[in-house]
């Protein structure tokens, strides 16, 4: 293992053991509640990027596989009360093959082409969802947490490690990808798909490995939503908002680095959590849509890029 | 476990400390709510909202609760359910407010309730249908008429029956609270012996109407139940003028959302006329109770410069009620002992500006208090024709009649 | 449930609702179809031109038709300046405008939706006109005016584009930047210019098109939401930039929803159609009417 990755894994063990930490000492259960939703951002941001950034593939289709996520968890647990680690590894199966399916389709269709299958693939399993009785249909479904397992005192602690376990997960695999011949191999389709595909990249496997894993990770950050909210109905579960959400996050944080989607996710993520509970009106969501509007204008590299450029002129200027 | 109420107990007994070194001056008691500012929900929100905010400077001016300024913690739910779990235990956890209020409607409550339970707070519902069959909440006390969960539907079907009806149609919206209603109304149908000879939910999206009603007239149903959101209420009404129903139709609506919105009902104008409908409160003689005047006054004042809804019939005074319910249980308790100020709201029947609130033990309304009633004489583009009474003739509950039912329906559009 | 009567009544408010369909994806099928802008804010402004219809209506008293009429000229300008700012960040500086100029649409479509709540409130707004809430009858039928003036509009708005399109000497010149921007500016013409001014036109259809919005449906500032999906699924199904296509696969989406919500039930409605496009995008991703392969 080179001295980055040694590194790298220090500090994931670090955050796993302050996140553990934090459930054992903190009594106050709010900043588990705020943080979990800013990880499951973390976990939705990542696993876009697998595709949108370094393939370059822009997935409107987020909220479907996190309602997926979501009706998996539902489903099991209510068919068999399958416990949180069976429902989420269920999610990545399920995730997976969503996944597989979505890339078969990106033999036929690129760009935007590919980014409106996306939102035609939502629609069509939301309302799937939401005939289907069993899981509540449109009327939605309650559900009660099970006691939480030990060392946890409380259920939503015990979700919040999870998700930073998915975290580090996710960051992990993110990492890998980029720096293997996968990333290298995406990257060169993304450039040039065709010209790749001339030069021996085999670009279908690549695409189809890069769905499935972004498809598992949306899917298995999706999963313990059902039993945090205790409830779910197909418009919350599918709402469009974790799409944009997801998508403006990794742009603002920028798409070329596996960071960039987590800087993005934290900055947006906490910035709505604050914004609930001050400002609380419209200008909520005005800051979304401003935040992206300024992003995309301003710096179309995120804010990886701004840390780049900020390095690069301290250093040799273009260097 | 133990080390947990340990340190719960410093810092409950710090914060003590910290309260009573501040002086003579009493904090205040602080009632904690989500509530539904942006997004889908907002119209109705900020009304409820106006209403409870009121009652906060009403009992202010009277000297506070138990001696002590009472001050409302308030948070945006964005009208959805992923937000409210997160600020309900902020408003718990952190603010540490005394007392809770709910949020509007079912889907931002629907994921507080085991939480609340679970910390054995009182929560005072604020119009959610049904969210504590399945948690079992001994403390929760929904603000809201519904009643028993098959009244609504039953209500409306009997009225139907009466004037002659044999067979219904249900027309539902593919979202929660409408769903619900026509998964009562089945039963319902089918305890009353009426066969259900059209069954049809659309998708919120649909804009046209027409050709559902088409199909819906095609099965000449004699009662037409519609459970329906606010988008598309005005386009089912609008489709029925241009379309009709038929002269076989003897009752039309009953759980429209919308109708109760005086910008829409002022949009809808004459395409109201002849529609039963479901409300919680209306201007009738039978509507008036103690207060309740006062309250609207200060309303009608206040509402164009918080830019809400004109009227307010719907949740305003419920918002104002909630209030009233809080206000009474914890001068009975003399205390904020959550344990005691329930013991004290499921035991009595509590007078406020929307009439006597009693629940039973799965804190809904013991009675139905759930209004239909029949809009008449609608003139286009004229919000002051509803603050007058006989525009909504109230057919139910019998305590609360003021008029008869015109039907068939068609007969009564004009 | 099945008869011959009801199969005729979806057929002909399938047809109307198609051209309903259609008259709100034109615009689209210009500007994404011809110019390839990915323009996810395009529901955005059309519900924004509706709001500008409901507020010449509402204070004035201002036909809503006429009204669209009257701020066609508003929504020109404001095409020709977001394409300049579209043009100046994104296409400009090349590589990679597809994701970023998707995420800008977004961000836009996000600040008009909030800035039409802070003037006009979330309440659902309609418009009064005297062919709205009527119905005309024929052949047992009961058809409502409403959307007689959807038709009448979606057709004449097709007719006057295509023919823009191939008779004028700007519309030539739309359609040869389409296809080939490097040939047109060897003959030294300056294709932005000419993407410009396509683009205004692409905003100005809204100002008729958001007329038609409000007087067939209520809208309120969110709507825009569900027709990213259905404008989009228009537009893609017909095949990239074919005025005619568009209309023609709009009434075929129209006609096939109105059947199956006729035989089985409204709630599946959506899930068809989409699931049409998924499957049109599959075998034949250049669309129904395709310029290209």
């Amino acid at each position: 293992m080179n001295r980055g990755g040694t590194t790298f894994w220090i500090g994931a063990i670090l955050f796993l053991a302050a996140a553990f930490a934090m459930t054992q000492l903190i009594g106050n259960q709010y900043p588990f509640f705020a943080c979990y939703v800013i990880l499951q951002f973390i976990v939705l941001a990542i696993a876009w990027n697998v595709l949108g950034g370094y393939a370059g593939y822009v997935n409107f289709g987020t909220s479907a596989f996190f309602g997926v996520g979501v009706y998996t968890a539902v489903f099991l647990f209510k068919s068999i009360g399958a416990p949180l680690v069976v429902q989420i590894a269920a999610a990545a199966i399920v995730g997976a093959l969503m996944g597989f399916a979505l890339g078969l389709l990106t033999l036929r269709m690129q760009g935007i082409f590919f980014s409106i299958a996306t939102i035609a693939l939502t629609i069509v399993i939301e309302t799937a969802i939401t005939n289907w009785r069993y899981v509540g249909g449109a009327a939605g479904i309650q559900m009660q947490q099970p006691a939480p397992m030990a060392p946890f005192t409380s259920y939503v602690q015990m979700l919040f490690f999870v998700q930073a376990l998915l975290v580090v997960l996710a960051v992990a695999i993110s990492r890998y990808i980029q720096n293997s011949w996968i990333g290298r191999g995406l990257q060169a389709l993304k450039d040039d798909e065709l010209a790749a595909e001339c030069t021996g990249v085999p670009t279908l496997r690549l695409k189809l490995l890069a769905c499935v894993i972004s498809g598992a990770l949306m899917c298995a950050a999706g999963a313990p939503a059902a039993m945090y909210l205790q409830y779910a109905d197909p418009s919350s579960a599918f709402n469009l908002n974790y799409s944009v959400s997801v998508l403006a996050m990794s742009l603002i944080g920028g798409t070329a680095h596996w960071a960039g989607p987590i800087i993005g996710a934290i900055l947006l993520g906490a910035t709505q959590q604050l914004l609930t509970v001050t400002i609380s009106s419209e200008v909520n969501v005005l800051i979304l849509g401003v935040m992206l509007v300024l992003f995309v204008v301003g710096a179309p590299e995120g804010i990886i890029g701004l840390i780049r450029k900020a390095r690069g002129n301290r250093g040799e200027g273009e260097a | 476990m133990k080390r947990r109420t340990f340190l719960g107990g410093t810092i409950a007994v710090t914060t003590l400390g910290l309260t009573s070194g501040a002086g003579a001056q009493q904090a205040p008691i602080k009632i904690g709510m989500s509530m539904a500012l942006t997004g889908g929900l907002a119209g109705g929100g900020k009304a409820s909202l106006l209403g409870t905010e009121i009652w906060r400077d009403d009992i202010n001016a009277r000297g506070g609760l138990l001696g002590r300024k009472v001050e409302l913690v308030v948070y945006d739910d964005k009208s959805s359910a992923s937000e409210t779990p997160a600020i309900y235990s902020k408003l718990l956890d952190v603010d540490k407010v005394d007392l809770l209020f709910g949020p509007y409607a079912t889907v931002p409550t629907a994921p507080i309730m085991p939480l609340v339970k679970q910390r054995g707070m009182v929560l005072i519902g604020n119009f959610a249908f049904q969210v504590n069959s399945k948690v079992g909440h001994d403390m929760w006390f929904n603000v809201a008429p519904w009643g028993p969960a098959d009244s609504w539907a039953a209500s409306f079907l009997d009225l139907g029956q009466k004037a002659g009806g044999k067979t219904v149609a249900l027309l539902a919206a593919d979202q929660e609270f409408a769903q619900n209603l026509a998964l009562t109304a089945r039963d319902v149908a089918k305890k009353m012996n009426m066969p259900i000879v059209f069954d049809q939910s659309y998708p919120p999206t649909t804009v046209e109407f027409s050709g559902i009603l088409r199909a819906l007239n095609a099965a000449k149903p004699d009662i037409v139940y519609v459970a329906s959101y606010p988008p598309d209420s005005a386009g089912i009404l609008r489709a029925v003028n241009e379309i009709g129903v038929g002269d076989n139709v003897k009752i039309f609506g009953g759980g429209m959302v919308g109708l109760q919105f005086g910008a829409v009902m002022e949009n809808l104008g004459s395409l109201l006329n002849g529609v039963v409908n479901y409300n919680s409160w209306l201007p009738e003689p039978t509507m008036f109770f103690d207060g309740t005047k006062a309250f609207f006054e200060t309303y009608s004042k206040r509402a164009p410069e918080a830019k809400v809804d004109p009227l307010g019939y719907y949740l305003a005074p419920f918002g104002f009620a909630s209030g009233q319910l809080i206000e009474q249980a914890v001068k009975a308790a003399g205390s904020l002992d959550q344990k005691a100020i329930a013991k004290y709201l499921r035991e009595n029947t509590h007078q406020t500006i929307v009439g006597p609130i009693a629940f039973s033990a799965d804190g809904e309304r013991k009675e139905n208090a759930t209004l239909q009633a029949q809009f008449r004489g609608i003139v286009d583009k004229n919000m002051d024709q509803f603050r007058k009474s006989g525009k909504q003739v109230i057919l139910y509950p019998a305590k609360l009649k003021s008029g008869e039912l015109i039907t068939p329906f068609e007969a009564a559009r004009n | 449930m099945f008869s011959l009567d009801l199969l005729q009544d979806a057929l002909v408010s399938g047809v109307l609702l198609g051209c309903f369909y259609a008259a709100v994806s034109l615009g689209l099928s210009l500007s994404f179809g011809l110019l390839d802008v990915p323009n996810v804010a395009h529901p955005a402004f059309l519900v924004m031109a509706s709001y500008g219809v409901f507020y010449l209506n509402d204070k004035f008293g201002v036909d809503p038709l006429l009204a669209g009429l009257l701020i066609t000229p508003l929504l020109f300008v404001f095409g020709l300046v977001a394409y300049r700012l579209y043009y100046e960040t994104f296409e400009k500086r090349g590589s990679d405008a597809g994701v970023r100029g998707i995420a800008f649409f977004f961000g836009i479509a996000f600040i008009i939706e909030v800035l039409l709540i802070l003037q006009f409130g979330v309440d659902q707004q309609s418009v009064t006109a005297s062919y709205i809430g009527k119905a005309w009858r024929i052949a047992g039928m009961r058809i409502p005016y409403r959307l007689l003036v959807a038709f009448a509009v979606a057709a004449g708005l097709t007719i006057l584009l295509t023919l823009y399109l191939s008779k004028t000497f700007m519309g030539r010149a739309i359609r040869a930047v389409a296809q080939d921007q490097e040939a047109l500016r060897l003959m030294g013409a300056d294709p932005i210019r000419i993407k410009q001014w396509a683009f205004g036109i692409s905003t100005a259809v809204l100002g008729i098109s958001g007329a038609l919005l409000i007087i067939v449906a209520p809208v309120n500032p969110t709507l825009d939401r569900s027709y990213i999906g259905r404008t989009f699924c228009v537009v893609v199904m017909a095949g990239l930039g074919s005025m005619s296509g568009t209309l023609v696969t709009a009434i075929i989406l129209g006609v096939v929803e109105a059947v199956v919500l006729t035989m089985f039930g409204a709630s599946w409605a959506p899930a068809i159609s989409f699931a049409m496009l998924l499957g049109v995008l599959a075998v034949r991703p250049q669309g129904l009417f395709g310029r290209r392969s």
